[in-house]
């Protein structure tokens, strides 16, 4: 028999959430009917990743970054030049340079986020644009602003290649990652986090070292754009800086918050919607960043909390609407 | 041997002293209320033995530890908890999470068995749960085990800072103007919960206007004006001080023979007694 605590489990944002996420995954193909839907479906998966991480920063610990596509661009460029120019395998290539954008982020994060606001803002915009700026200019080993050529992802022998296997790549990590995040916001540390975000003071005072914990999920979505940047590099073969710069960070934070902030599948849900939204759009090129702009504005003015929350709290009133209208029939 | 010893203590806002050369210690196992007009330093003062604020003199040592200059995180990681005068309740956060968030100290682990959610974690995880339960259900709250924390009055909001503060285990529990806003019926209860706590072996500090409580449980009382100690002494002895009585007690005897619901009008007396 099926006790009510295992169908609890299952109806869980955890369980529930992981379970459908992986049906959505794995019958997606029926509707890809060509290779470019399967691009698409990858870039979206990859967008995901990163969304899944940023919005660990600013929906669950409220702390903004303006300048997360530079750890994206950091992953690609770190794994375009190590595999490409100096033939590292590529797995090796990805860690190496996980490990140091980590560092990195551990570094910078310590006195970046003591800064709140728009202060926090503006030091993480200076510091994408910093990013930017050396992955532009050391064209010796990036480039330049032509971009480099990545060489496929490769395994032991295996290459990975073809927007179908990139598919299932993805979509195996990005039921990894948003397992990993969905862990940690039941954790300790995640509520620490949601605590922090809403009462620094009073998350201080029974124990929760705030600053430590801000680094914390800071470093944690560095990596996980870090790791979809390498990811996106050998997948699509070439990369430019525009990966690193100020409007991919600008993607990514609309992303979360049209999604929905502190909700993991939110975030799934912005990356899907607004990475596809400018290829459908894509007859009006130019406009694609004016489109961005007005989904922006439209989710702040009509649903502030983004679209999966907002569905929640309107389907949870319904529930407990028919709820109160059965027990009354009763 | 006190619990909690402040010697000098001192806090400068700009020109303004709100705590002044203030000393005093802290018995193990008693109520602890520290009374005063509003901007007497009450806050200010359980700001800096919580680490909120910096004390710009002076020494706060609890138990043998010197905690001067340290992080209200560490003082919590000491034995120091507190409530607050302005709710710092995380309204993001169902009721019960709360109170489990209290449990951090003794809960937390490694950034990889979160991230992997082990099975001791999820066990632990579990008892949290629990716990957090059973203390929502010590402090009265059992009716919001499962109300989100925006949904829950004020009253309510008040208890639930208690049992988050209860959950960290303290030795000394600061309490500010718990019963500020409650209506006289859940004042009463406080009575009893202030009680219970002692009888867990909680060293109470209570800040607070409502005389009636302040007289019903206290064992000691600090009496402030402008950041500097007005009287100090056994709940008794600063009944009866001749300064404190006449002035300030004396007056907030109202009519029919009770003490007033709050101390604002009796501290003005007594405050010009004073000079
Ligand atoms: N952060 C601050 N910055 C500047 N001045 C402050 C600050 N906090 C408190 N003060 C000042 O310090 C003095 C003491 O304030 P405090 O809040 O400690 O009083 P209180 O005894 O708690 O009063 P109440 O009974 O109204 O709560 C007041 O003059 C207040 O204006
Ligand atoms: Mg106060």
């Amino acid at each position: 028999m099926i006790s009510g605590t295992m169908l609890a489990r299952l109806a869980s944002p955890r369980t529930g959430g992981l379970l459908g996420l992986a049906a959505v995954i794995a019958l997606l193909p029926l509707a890809l009917t060509n290779t470019y839907f399967y691009d698409i479906a990858v870039l979206v998966g990859l967008n995901a990743i990163v969304c899944i991480g940023l919005n660990l920063l600013i929906g669950y610990a409220g702390q903004i970054s303006l300048g997360h596509a530079g750890f994206f661009g950091l992953g690609a460029y770190g794994s375009a030049i190590l595999a490409s120019r100096y033939g590292w395998p590529p797995l090796a290539a990805m860690l190496a340079t996980t490990v140091a954008v980590a560092a990195l982020a551990f570094v910078v994060g310590r006195p970046i986020l003591r800064l709140k606001g728009h202060y926090l803002a503006m030091a993480t915009l200076g510091l994408g644009i910093i990013i930017y700026m050396v992955i532009a200019t050391e064209d010796k080993y990036t480039g330049g602003p032509d971009g480099i050529a990545v060489v496929p992802f490769s395994i032991g022998g295996f290459v990975l290649q073809g927007e179908r296997v990139w598919y299932w790549v993805v979509g195996a990590l990005l039921l990894l990652a948003a397992w990993l995040a969905l862990n940690l916001i039941e954790s300790p540390a995640g509520r620490a986090l949601r605590a922090l975000h809403s009462s620094e003071v009073g998350a201080e005072v029974v124990g929760i070292n705030a600053a430590e914990h801000k680094l914390m999920v800071f470093v944690i979505s560095a990596v996980f754009a870090c790791v979809a940047g390498s990811l996106g590099a050998h997948y699509s073969g070439f990369i430019t800086p525009g990966k690193a710069a100020f409007l991919h960070s600008i993607e990514l934070v609309t992303m979360v918050v049209f999604g929905g902030m502190a909700s993991t599948f939110g975030a799934v849900v912005g990356a899907a919607v607004l990475t596809t939204l400018p290829q459908l759009l894509a007859a009006f090129e130019d406009y694609e960043m004016m489109v961005f702009g007005a989904v922006m504005m439209g989710t702040m003015i009509f649903l502030p909390r983004g679209v999966v929350p907002s569905l929640a709290r309107l389907l949870a009133t319904r529930r407990d609407a028919t709820a109160d209208g059965e027990g009354n029939g009763v | 041997m006190s619990l909690l010893r402040v010697d000098r203590l001192g806090k400068k806002f700009g020109g303004v002293n709100a705590v002044d050369d203030l000393s005093f210690e802290i018995r193990p196992g008693a109520v602890y209320s520290i009374i005063g007009p509003n901007g007497a330093g009450k806050t200010t003062l359980l700001n800096m033995l919580t680490g909120v604020y910096q004390p710009s003199a002076g020494r706060i040592v609890f138990g043998e530890h010197d905690l001067t200059g340290c992080a209200p995180y560490e003082y919590a990681r000491h034995g120091i908890a507190r409530t607050f005068q302005n709710l710092q309740v995380f309204f993001n956060m169902s009721a019960l999470e709360n109170v489990m968030v209290g449990r951090y100290m003794q809960e937390r682990c490694g950034l990889v068995s979160a991230l992997l959610r082990s099975r001791r974690l999820a066990r632990a995880e579990h008892a949290c749960r629990e716990e957090a339960a059973e203390l929502m259900r010590y402090v009265g709250l059992q009716n919001y085990l499962y109300a989100s924390a925006d949904a829950m009055p004020y009253g309510a909001l008040k208890r639930l800072e208690i049992a988050r503060a209860l959950a960290t285990r303290p030795k000394l529990m600061l309490l500010d103007e718990p019963a500020a806003g409650l209506n006289p019926t859940e004042a009463l209860e406080l009575d009893d919960l202030i009680g219970r706590l002692t009888g867990r072996g909680v060293t109470v500090v209570l800040v607070e206007h409502n005389m009636r409580l302040v007289m019903g449980v206290s064992d000691h009382i600090l009496v402030l004006d402008y950041g500097r100690k007005l009287a100090e002494g056994p709940a008794l002895t600063v009944r009866n001080d001749p300064k404190v009585i006449e002035a300030y007690l004396g007056s907030a005897v109202s009519h029919d023979g009770t003490f007033g619901e709050t101390i604002a009008d009796a501290v003005a007396v007594a405050v010009e007694m004073h000079r």
